[in-house]
């Protein structure tokens, strides 16, 4: 059930902001409005933060099994509230229903339940050191996985003892919302979680409280803002990961299963329009195979469809914003201005929302804008290699490091294929496959920190300190 | 005729790429023994020399990193053997510069030995301990395992220079980094000493680099140098810890000031595998798996 209204989710209950400003969130697909949320602003963080600063002691004294039952607890309802927030998903956000239903709610849940069960297990995770909680966790996510982002963010936190301000993004609250029902609903201890909606304002706010109130900072975005956030954190002693951008190769050798890298290179790029800080939007096929490859993308483009994200044979969904389209936009333009060739397929797009054909560029040079910057779009760079050594250092040539595709037959070149990738994640013959158990994050300027897995908890605990009896 | 010999003092050097240069500044700064005599004059490292140690410390680094991990291993275990070699030389310079006890300096160049032998065994065992394979819930073969971030500086406190250079600089090294150590002007001379040490310890040229300077000055240098990965420190005054912090907003610069961490002497977790875990970057791999 969607209210028509919405406060900020602070010490267990929904509040009023401060200023009583609110803003209408929209569906990017047909520009209406779903709801009226809350626009928080510095005041209303720093009673989200005292709220968690309060819960935090009790949180993190809870015996661990009981607070596992209460993570355990919160998987199960969302499972059970899986459509619903499937469908609220794909409605403020624009992606297809088959991704939020199929990808997005599946993860979220997984990710409650896995860490949910580290709960009582993090001496084991650290095994010879005494994990303690980092504290107060501050966390700022993106508009392309709303709930996904939430719970990656939230669920680990919350197994470690730590107590947490989630700031959703502007343009995608909505799930951020209903899950703070179901944390109420779970039981979940007043203040433990509070979500603050709000434009980049709030987020300011959240990174100026660091070291004051908050002991650490999550964000996924931007690098350019991970950037300003690691400025405004530098000398507080917080403790800070941060999840940013991406320019992902993808790697496809001549004796690649062909139709197979088509799908990988397809998932890949157009997976949740393109807008995914992992998304392979640089694709390196092998010289000998480079038209017969580009023929069958081609041929493969025209059977996606582009429309109503709520029609579950939708492959492409709705741009989540104005701007976001505006971006793009202004890139497709810069590929064409600087030479290369674009391609995209002749179709109808619906009169309102948001919308951008998928496309892909070939006679891409290195240096061009679409071959470098972070797109957040819909749209492919085809470049060639010649050699496996040529194709690793095209591939490594960007000050990214998120992710990378490997196709090929050989198992041998696939292994060292990822040993010489600077990537955080590696897809061999697959792409952009996301588990809870697994890690997820960046090397260089995509970021630090991982999260999933028992490596994702690193980001939650103070390994430091006393431990007492240890000998060496 | 007289009966006294004359000593022959020691010029001291950077430690850059294997090799003893001067600071490129022309420069020294006066070393002071504990009783305020100036003894011998220390480089002064400049931008330039920094510059040049980042430039030896990348080229050298991938071939470190890409040595066995049983190769790093020995290499760091030579590292224990030259400083026992050595061991009357670093109590001598740490009660003479220091003017600590014999006992204490003793206690001090022993743990940093007994420090090494224990990272000796890190190398091949780092792996298992911070990678794994991933259960995941689907047919993929999915496993992590960590990798060197590249070049790391450095930064040493000022208080027992011995313990805190090997602290700092072998998690770095252990995990295929390779390190440019600003090392404290506390003493200067056990710092030279520690790079001679080194350069005779099987440790291939540009992986450590060892500059002796003024740490305020060089701080922005580091914190602004794209080609520098990932920067330690520990205890270090708040303003140079800062400084350093603020690289992170440059190039996403891992930079890790250990400030949660207790006092070099505390094993449990100077010796453990998490003062290694800030400079790698894991990397999971997946592969779908069917027959």
């Amino acid at each position: 059930m969607i209210k028509p209204s919405y406060g900020l989710f602070i010490g267990g209950r929904f509040v009023e902001p401060k200023s009583g400003r609110g803003f209408q969130t929209i569906n990017p697909a047909t520009e209406e409005s779903i709801a009226e949320v809350s626009d928080g602003d510095a005041s209303d963080i720093a009673r989200a933060v005292a709220a968690a600063r309060k819960a935090q002691p009790a949180w993190a004294k809870t015996r661990p099994a009981e607070r596992a039952k209460i993570l355990f607890r919160i998987a199960r309802r969302l499972q059970e509230r899986s459509r619903e927030l499937a469908v609220l998903e794909t409605m403020n956000c624009g992606k297809p229903i088959k991704e939020s239903r199929d990808e997005d709610l599946p993860l979220v849940v997984q990710h409650f339940f896995h860490h949910a069960g580290w709960c009582d297990k993090l001496a084991y995770a650290f095994a010879g050191a005494t994990p303690r909680p980092v504290g107060v966790c501050g966390q700022i996510i993106p508009w392309n996985f709303p709930l996904l982002m939430a719970a990656w963010k939230l669920a680990p936190a919350l197994a470690c003892g730590n107590t947490c301000i989630l700031k959703p993004a502007e343009t995608t609250p909505m799930t951020a919302l209903m899950l703070a029902e179901i944390l109420q609903e779970c039981g979940l201890p007043d203040g433990v979680v509070n979500i603050v909606t709000g434009g980049p304002d709030a987020g300011r706010a959240m990174t100026a409280l660091a070291g004051r109130g908050i002991d650490k900072i999550a964000f996924t975005g931007s690098t350019d803002v991970g950037k300003a956030i690691a400025k405004s954190c530098a000398g507080t002693g917080v403790k800070l990961t941060l999840e940013l951008g991406g320019k992902g190769p993808n790697i496809v050798f001549a004796d690649a299963a062909l139709d197979q890298a088509v799908e990988g290179v397809v998932s890949g790029i157009w997976f949740n329009q393109g807008e995914v800080c992992c998304a392979g939007s640089r694709l390196f096929v092998e010289e000998s195979i480079h038209d017969d490859f580009v023929a069958r993308l081609k041929s493969r483009m025209q059977s996606l469809r582009v429309g109503d994200p709520l029609d579950k044979n939708t492959d492409i969904g709705a741009i989540n914003s104005k701007a976001q389209l505006a971006t793009i936009q202004r890139y497709i333009e810069a590929g064409t201005h600087e030479g290369a060739q674009r391609f995209d397929v002749p179709c109808d797009l619906p009169k309102k929302g948001f919308w951008c054909k998928p496309c892909l560029f070939t006679g891409v040079q290195p240096s061009h804008t679409i071959a470098r910057e972070e797109i957040f779009g819909p749209v492919l760079s085809v470049m060639t290699f010649r050699t496996p050594d040529e194709a690793v250092q095209r591939a490594n040539n960007t000050t990214y490091g998120l992710s990378a595709g490997v196709w090929t037959e050989k198992a041998a070149r696939a292994l060292e294929m990822s040993n010489r990738l600077n990537a955080g994640v590696v897809w061999l013959n697959t792409f952009n496959r996301f588990d809870a158990s697994a890690p997820f994050g960046g090397y260089r300027e995509s970021g630090f920190g991982r999260e999933g897995g028992r490596q994702g908890l690193m980001s939650y605990v103070k390994i430091g300190g006393a431990t007492k009896g240890a000998k060496r | 005729m007289s009966a006294a010999r004359v000593e022959v003092a020691k010029t001291l050097k950077l430690y850059v790429n294997g090799a003893f240069p001067r600071s490129e500044s022309g420069r020294t700064i006066p070393v002071k023994d504990a009783r305020g005599r100036v003894v011998a004059h220390a480089s002064h490292a400049s931008r330039k020399d920094l510059r040049d140690a980042v430039e030896a410390a990348n080229a050298a680094q991938p071939k470190w990193a890409a040595a066995t991990a049983y190769n790093r291993g020995q290499v760091i275990y030579r590292i224990a053997e030259m400083l026992e070699a050595r061991r009357a030389e670093f109590i001598a310079l740490i009660t003479s510069i220091e003017g600590r006890t014999k006992a204490d300096a003793s206690r001090e160049v022993d743990h940093a030995i007994d420090r090494c032998v224990c990272f000796a065994g890190w190398p091949d065992k780092i792996a298992s301990i911070l990678g794994g394979k991933q259960p995941v819930a689907g047919p993929y073969f999915v496993f992590t395992m960590p990798e060197a971030t590249g070049t790391v500086a450095v930064v040493v406190p000022d208080e027992s220079p011995m313990l805190a250079i090997i602290s700092l600089l072998l998690p770095v090294v252990a995990a295929g980094n390779s390190a440019i150590v600003i090392a404290p002007m506390t003493n200067a001379p056990l710092a030279v000493a520690l790079g001679e040490a080194l350069a005779t310890s099987d440790v291939p040229a540009g992986i450590i680099n060892i500059l002796t300077g003024p740490r305020g000055e060089l701080c922005p240098w580091i914190a602004s140098h794209r080609d520098v990965a990932a920067v330690s420190g520990a205890f270090l005054h708040p303003v140079d810890a800062k400084v350093l912090e603020l690289g992170c907003a440059e190039n996403l610069k891992r930079v890790h000031m250990h400030h949660d961490a207790p006092g070099f002497t505390d094993d449990a977790f100077w010796h453990s595998p998490f003062s290694i875990a800030p400079f790698v970057e894991l990397k999971t791999v997946w592969h779908p798996s069917a027959l």
